[in-house]
């Protein structure tokens, strides 16, 4: 019998603690992560609104989870081409600070 | 009714520490297993939540096959920490607050403008599994199935994509030395 409200506030706190991530860290992997926890805040709303959804109506609604299942495939095709992109990134600079990592020319 | 309340209380205390934990952790190989204590946490509110698929993808997939993803290229790059930022030195003070008051703002617009006075029951037996997976297929392929082929089409151009990225030039020589 948790609130609705516990899961709203839970989901807005790990999103910013995902912003925070992307603003202070200069590693280009843990701002990679932070996305990932983002989208994961993200999901967690979906399904909770989807959830108090089927409780109001009293009967089977799939479409946040659905969603949820769409963002999942969308954040692994991004991990795989944000990867090789840093790992490029790294070939060429020899380095994966963000700070180093200023021009577009390769 | 209060022992739910101390497990998602307890649960939400660990999603947050471990949120924390990746954001500030130094040794990058941490901060990735941080991440995945935060997504199985997450997984286990949406058993919570009556979601048992979307909790199982959640492990399998994100806690399973990106994390190991992650590890895997920490490896190739190198776990060293990086030296703070010398650039923008007034950046972390400001970041902490912007995100403080992005936290407010967002818990304030979403709850305390408009309340969501209701109580989520958790799911009883009656969510058979079995039955919630079928159901979800059955949605899936009718009423999403377009979206589902393009997520089909996203998936194969991202697998080409990184493939032409790390492919390696053939003028370039043996600049893959440097991993």
């Amino acid at each position: 019998m948790t609130p609705l409200n516990y899961y709203i506030a839970l989901s807005a706190i790990l999103f910013s603690i995902g912003v925070l991530g992307v603003l202070v860290r200069r590693n280009p992997l843990i701002i990679f992560m932070s996305i990932e926890l983002m989208l994961n805040a993200a999901n967690l709303a979906f399904v909770a609104f989807g959830r108090s959804f089927e409780i109001a109506n009293g009967k089977p609604f799939f479409s946040g989870q659905i969603f949820v299942f769409f963002v999942i495939a969308v954040a692994a095709a991004e991990v795989a081409v944000g990867l090789a992109l840093i790992v490029e990134i790294f070939k060429t600079k020899n380095t994966v600070n963000i700070d180093d990592v200023n021009s577009l020319k390769g | 009714m209060t022992s739910d309340l101390i497990v998602f209380i307890v649960l939400a205390l660990i999603a947050i520490a471990s949120a924390l934990g990746m954001a500030f952790s130094q040794n990058t190989v941490y901060a990735a297993l941080y991440l995945v204590l935060n997504f199985i946490v997450v997984a286990v509110f949406y058993l919570l939540l009556g979601a048992p698929f979307i909790a199982m993808a959640q492990i399998t997939v994100y806690a399973g096959a990106i994390m190991v993803l992650f590890v895997f290229v920490i490896m190739l790059l190198g776990v060293q920490g990086l030296p703070p930022s010398q650039t923008l030195p007034w950046q972390k003070p400001l970041a902490v607050l912007l995100a403080v008051v992005l936290a407010v703002q967002s818990i304030y617009l979403l709850l305390a403008r408009a309340p969501l006075a209701q109580t989520l029951v958790d799911p009883d037996a009656s969510i058979n599994t079995t039955n919630n997976l079928q159901q979800m297929a059955l949605t899936l392929f009718s009423d999403y199935l377009l979206p589902f082929e393009i997520t089909s089409i996203l998936l194969l151009v991202a697998m080409v994509g990184a493939i032409v990225l790390s492919k390696h030039d053939k003028k370039a020589g043996t600049s893959h030395d440097a991993a």
